[in-house]
């Protein structure tokens, strides 16, 4: 059953046919051809699809295109650039917080998302949000120090141009 | 995989809501926060022909604090119970907030709906657990007019409720007991669903427990009260020998299933641990003269 629906990613308006069965993470990949955001298990347990919807972390596997319509959806697309990459991302690079990078968005995103509502968040805070997403690379001290380090940093919650 | 073919309906209001599931009860399911439901449809073990999406019945999201109970929208999701914490209208009801913060994990709470949870029934969630360790009543609602139904009655095994097709569950009303109260629970990890949890409810007076609850989740088809346990409590102070008494009572009387996740004999050794600690936590809570 397609359908036309509105979604605003990362500040920009999209309107789309889509099936509304679809997931928001495929409609991002498959249809927006955005694929900064990854996606793995497909059932909410990794994490590598997290996207902000409305300014909260959230899965984006286990959303329906139909209840993503109308919503304001952030994704890793919207942080930085290769150039003047996000503080978090600066950060990441820095600890080493990365091996593989198949989990790498939905980090940045959680992280994001934590550090818009709680800009200084302490390291056991930080932990407990982090146990949300699967490193397979077991690079979890060096994801907690970056978040940690980009915490101090303004704008670290916010995309890199509106920070 | 992805979600089966499906008709994707919306409703916009508590009227069309319950005009969808008059029409399409049978062959649909309600989506709520999509937490449960989604990960079922992308391994098609869920197959419904119609889903009737009630997230935007703004009615059906609100609170409402009254002086002898707090009544919580279907659709208030985890995060906004975990954020209420030590705000006037879970006064008394503070162990509704604490709770909310072992619910998965942050992404999944930003989604996930009390409504939703009550309705999925998993027998080891938390907001089941307390519905039923704190008298919570659902409100259901359909063409047929309104019901509440105490949550012992609408839970009725794994995964199994007594709403019916064509309704809808658009609150959950918590008396203000006064009543102590405290949910413990072990995971394996950090955020995963409980392998046993225990909670425990007592209202203070005179440095003796009156009205004692413990209700188990992990352990059965259903969170389970033990009368058992609770008979040991009646009346008593709860000192360290009253507290190991009741949970070793409590361990006794349960039954646990074995599973890839646990045996049956693990689980009993976590209940008389959880309720333990959950006794202790009461005890603490009481003492300081703080209700739930
Ligand atoms: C990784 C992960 C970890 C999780 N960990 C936990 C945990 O530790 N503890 C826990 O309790 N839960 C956990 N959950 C589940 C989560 O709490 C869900 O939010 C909750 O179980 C269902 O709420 P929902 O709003 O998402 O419902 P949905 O997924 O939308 O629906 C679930 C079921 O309830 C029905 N339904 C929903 N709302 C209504 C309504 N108002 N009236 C009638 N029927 C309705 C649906 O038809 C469906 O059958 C976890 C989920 C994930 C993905
Ligand atoms: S793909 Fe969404 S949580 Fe794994
Ligand atoms: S860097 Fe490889 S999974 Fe995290």
């Amino acid at each position: 059953m397609t359908e036309h629906i509105t979604l605003t990613v990362n500040g920009v308006a999209h309107e789309v046919d889509v099936d509304l069965r679809w997931t928001l993470v495929d409609v991002l990949r498959l249809v927006l051809r955005q694929t900064g955001t990854h996606v793995g298990c497909e059932h909410g347990v990794c994490g590598t699809c997290t996207v902000l919807v409305d300014g909260l972390p959230a899965r984006a596997c286990l959303i329906l295109a139909g209840q993503a319509d109308g919503h304001e959806i952030e994704t890793v697309e919207g942080l930085g650039t290769a150039e003047h990459p996000h503080p978090l991302q600066a950060a990441f690079s820095r600890h080493r917080a990365l091996q593989c990078g198949f989990c790498t968005p939905g980090f940045l995103m959680l992280a994001a998302g934590l550090l818009r509502e709680e800009p200084r968040p302490d390291p056991a805070r930080i932990r407990d949000v982090v146990a949300s997403n699967l490193c397979r690379c077991t690079a979890y001290d060096g994801i907690i120090a970056a978040i940690e380090d980009a915490a101090g940093s303004a704008g670290a919650g916010h995309p890199r141009d509106l920070g | 995989m992805k979600p089966p073919p499906l008709r994707y309906l919306r409703a916009h209001d508590p009227e069309e809501a319950v005009e969808l599931l008059a029409e399409y009860g049978d062959e649909a399911k309600v989506i709520a926060g999509g937490q449960s439901l989604v990960p079922l449809l992308n391994f098609r073990l869920a197959r419904p022909s119609v889903l009737v999406d009630i997230g935007a019945v703004t009615p059906w999201a609100t609170l409402v604090s009254g002086d002898r109970s707090l009544e919580l929208g279907a659709l208030t999701t985890h995060l906004r119970i975990e954020r209420a914490g030590g705000t006037e209208p879970f006064r008394g009801l503070e162990v509704l907030p604490r709770t909310a913060s072992l619910i998965g994990h942050l992404p999944i709470r930003s989604r996930g709906t009390i409504g939703g949870s009550l309705a999925h029934g998993d027998p080891a969630a938390e907001w089941c657990i307390l519905a039923v360790l704190l008298d919570a009543e659902a409100t259901l609602c359909s063409g047929r007019g309104e019901r509440r139904v105490p949550l012992t009655r609408l839970l009725q095994g794994f995964f199994t409720t007594t709403i019916a097709p064509d309704e809808v569950l658009t609150a959950v009303t918590f008396p203000r007991t006064g009543a102590a109260a405290s949910l413990v629970e072990h995971a394996p990890r950090h955020g995963d669903f409980a392998l046993v949890a225990a909670a425990a409810a007592a209202e203070p007076a005179d440095g003796v427990c009156r009205r004692p609850r413990i209700v188990l989740g992990g352990v059965g088809p259903t969170p389970v009260r033990v009368p058992d346990a609770e008979d040991v409590l009646a009346g008593r102070a709860l000192t360290p020998d009253v507290v190991a008494a009741a949970a070793a009572a409590a361990a006794a009387a349960v039954d646990p299933p074995s599973d890839a996740h646990a045996s049956s004999a693990h689980r009993r050794r976590l209940v008389a641990t959880l309720v333990t600690r959950a006794l202790t936590h009461v005890g603490g809570r009481a003492r300081e003269g703080r209700a739930a």
